[in-house]
């Protein structure tokens, strides 16, 4: 098929939206289940995208089309039926509640143990506050200062009618569409998700948090981030929150491209906290989620990440430094409990000269959840005086979990220097004794002896975050050792 | 303040503790001596609350309290303390962070708020400087890395932070040379007092000279059998326990 541009793409979209039985009414804007062309067509419509993205969807829908679900993973989860989900839902009001009474009263007990305020909650439950919230003009200020600066942080759907040329220019520039079965279904089918731009030389002064963009929609079942850090400048950005997040959706498929320009640096800390199903692990999200980074000379890109939620997650936060001197972290706290699991990982893929990594991953596994490291180390032919650190660590809370490794290394370089160690071990009953001893009652036992394990990891948090993921690891652990 | 009754113990199908008796008033120091597996450190660990032991009969009252009925942290709170063998490491959490977790867990028992930051310092350095604990020692993660004698001494700083009513010392002696000894014990004999209690569970003779203790005990395969103050572990000390197995078996 050929298209002469946008205008005729819109008119061929909208003269055909009635066959999918779309109505005005905004509470039931969803398309029918399915995946194909022509919802690929409503999704960048409905987005008044320009005609180049969406030849770039359709060209990962064509990609995604031939390619098979991965089952390399030490996963075992009913693979979705891909035709049985809608992809597009317009952007509809949460259901308001009148007051925090409303509110399913576990998750309330839960928002309570992390210390979350009452104003908070109220805006993570849906409950209609009667007064101007200080957030939204704490986010107003935020976005002033942030323009004073030259700083884009938006939302995708925004970047991709404001700032095209660099999105054009970015999207798909680590993590091309091809690259896996989910970032290309991603890259077919996203409806949001966050763009980021630092200018030159600039120090981005606060940590940038989705949290900021509360007035604009929410997140998507499959989000699309850019993180662009260009020459010289800093950026801190957090990703998700601590408070348990519910979902309708039970597929999660992003993608997140960091790329960091000549001495740029970019810290990237996620806290991870979607709805792991029940003890049984019915209902549960599944995470599938791409995240790679791209290091240019003299640049640094640190992964944080605290992993607590979803049923099943997939997940590897990669690296490819690419520039010389050029340094690369990951740091990873994953916890699973009663049926949870997780396959996590990073990939450090070193091309520069004189390339550092290092790699911290500390599993936790409770209940009869498994939990397994995944990691890549690559040293190319190019890539002299490389080094990479990696140390994992499991830790078993009960007999019925499992911990599992899967570390490759592959070094073509002979100046390489790459180091690994690893260690799994069962919470010591007599660490917990020697606590109770104390006169420390178990809950905060085991939270004392877990928190230690993860320190490393939890250290590098922006520190406000760094004290919710310490309690969130103890709530997610609660009861668990056996 | 302490009454043991017929106190009687297993480990899975294996008595350890066949009937001990013992009373401690307040302010005395009770010495338990023994061979080789008479069950010394298995009434310790009872006495504390470890659930890998059975207790299967008797009783111990506790400052007019059950005390078999309390759990570990319970008995914590109360006032008991157990110097440990073999103290725990805990990487990760500083010896400071721990310790505040267990004074402010005995303070909401007894109905007090959290200990403020600057007050705790002050307690810290306070009951430090009785054992000699440096700074490096405090911040370090609870005993990791730390040498014997260091993890000994650790044990009483922590016993003088919690100012327990009964404390027990298992084996407090053991793997510390002559200086670290000296050290422990004079730490612990600065806290004696007439409302607190020790007993001090030991196999040699040479800790009791440093911690004089108001009456020995010898523990023969679970009972007490033989009591007397502390000429009867000098005695031990010069006769070993044989003379007084002949004498329980005959």
């Amino acid at each position: 098929m050929a298209y002469d541009g946008n205008d005729k793409v819109l008119e061929e979209v909208t003269g055909k939206s009635y066959e999918f039985g779309f109505t005005t009414d905004i509470e039931s804007d969803k398309a029918p289940a399915g995946l194909n062309e022509d919802i690929i067509r409503l999704i960048s419509s409905k987005k008044e995208e320009p005609e180049w993205m969406l030849q770039w969807r359709l060209e990962a829908f064509a990609v995604w089309k031939k390619m098979e679900e991965p089952d390399w993973p030490h996963l075992q989860y009913e693979k979705p039926d891909y035709q049985a989900i809608s992809y597009y839902s317009a952007p509809k009001q949460k259901k308001q509640l009148n007051s925090l009474d409303e509110v399913d009263p576990e998750m309330r007990k839960t928002m309570d143990k992390l210390g979350i305020s009452m104003e908070e909650q109220k805006r993570l439950s849906g409950v209609a506050v009667d007064f101007v919230m200080d957030s939204v003009s704490v986010a107003t200020s935020f976005k002033e200062k942030l323009g004073e600066l030259g700083i884009i942080f938006c939302s995708m759907s925004e970047a991709v009618k404001e700032h095209p040329e660099l999105v054009r220019k970015y999207l798909g520039s680590v993590i091309p569409t091809k690259d896996n079965f989910f970032s290309a279904l991603n890259a077919a089918v996203f409806t949001d998700g966050s763009f980021c731009y630092i200018p030159k030389g600039v120090r981005c002064p606060m940590e940038l948090s989705t949290y900021f963009r509360i007035n604009e929609s929410g997140t998507g079942q499959f989000e699309r981030t850019l993180v662009v850090a260009d020459e010289a400048s800093y950026v801190s950005y957090l990703e998700g929150c601590t408070a348990p997040q519910r979902d309708e959706n039970q597929l999660h498929a992003a993608v997140v491209e960091l790329v960091a320009l000549d001495e740029a640096e970019i810290k990237y800390s996620t806290v991870q906290n979607w709805y792991p199903g029940d003890a049984e692990g019915k209902g549960g999200v599944f995470n599938f989620v791409t995240k790679r980074g791209i290091c240019h000379r003299r640049s640094k890109i640190s992964w944080t990440q605290v992993e607590t939620g979803s049923a099943v997650t997939w997940k590897y936060p990669s690296c490819i430094l690419k520039g010389d001197h050029s340094v690369g972290e990951f740091y990873s706290v994953a916890v699973t409990n009663n049926m949870q699991q997780a396959d996590t990982g990073t990939k450090m893929i070193h091309l520069g000269k004189n390339t550092h990594s290092t790699i911290i991953s500390k599993g936790i596994s409770a209940g009869k959840s498994h939990n397994s490291y995944r990691g890549l180390v690559q040293v190319m032919p190019s890539a002299d005086n490389a080094r990479n650190f990696s140390q994992c660590d499991s830790l078993l809370m009960t007999d019925t979990s499992g911990a599992h490794t899967f570390p490759y290394i592959e070094v073509k370089n002979p100046t390489a220097k790459v180091e690994h160690e690893a260690t799994t071990s069962k919470i010591g009953e007599d660490q917990i004794f020697y606590c109770l001893q104390r006169g420390i009652d178990e809950e905060q036992a085991i939270s004392l002896i877990v928190n230690g394990y993860a320190k490393e990891v939890l250290n590098q948090l922006p520190m406000e975050f760094a004290v919710e993921a310490q309690k969130l690891l103890s709530i997610s652990l609660e009861g668990s050792v056996g | 303040m302490v009454n043991i009754k017929e106190l009687q113990a297993s480990i899975g199908e294996t008595p350890i503790l066949k009937g001990l008796n013992l009373e401690i008033k307040p302010g005395e120091v009770h010495a338990i001596m023994g061979p080789n597996g008479s069950g010394k450190s298995t009434l310790a660990s009872v006495l504390a609350g470890r659930e890998d032991y059975d207790v299967t009969g008797g009783s111990v009252d506790f400052d007019g309290h059950d005390l078999m009925e309390m759990d570990a942290t319970e008995r914590a709170r109360s006032g008991l303390f157990l110097a440990f063998q073999y103290p725990v490491e805990i990487p990760g959490v500083s010896n400071i962070n721990f310790m505040r977790a267990a004074v402010n867990g005995k303070r909401e028992h007894e109905g007090l708020e959290p200990i403020k930051g600057k007050d705790f310092l002050k307690l810290v350095k306070e009951k430090a400087s009785l054992v000699e604990l440096d700074g490096r020692l405090r911040n370090r993660s609870v005993n990791e890395g730390f040498s014997g004698g260091e993890k000994k001494r650790n044990e009483i700083f922590q016993m003088a932070m919690l100012e327990p009513r009964f404390a027990v010392l298992d084996e407090t002696d053991s793997g510390l040379d002559i200086d670290a000894l000296r050290i422990v014990a004079n730490g612990v004999n600065a806290m004696r007092s007439p409302d607190r209690s020790f007993l001090v569970i030991t196999h040699y003779q040479r800790l009791l000279d440093y911690i004089v203790p108001d009456f020995v005990h010898v523990l023969v395969n679970g009972k007490i059998v033989l009591s007397g103050d502390k000429d009867l572990a000098l005695k031990l000390e010069e006769k070993g326990y044989d003379w007084i197995k002949e004498d329980v078996i005959a």
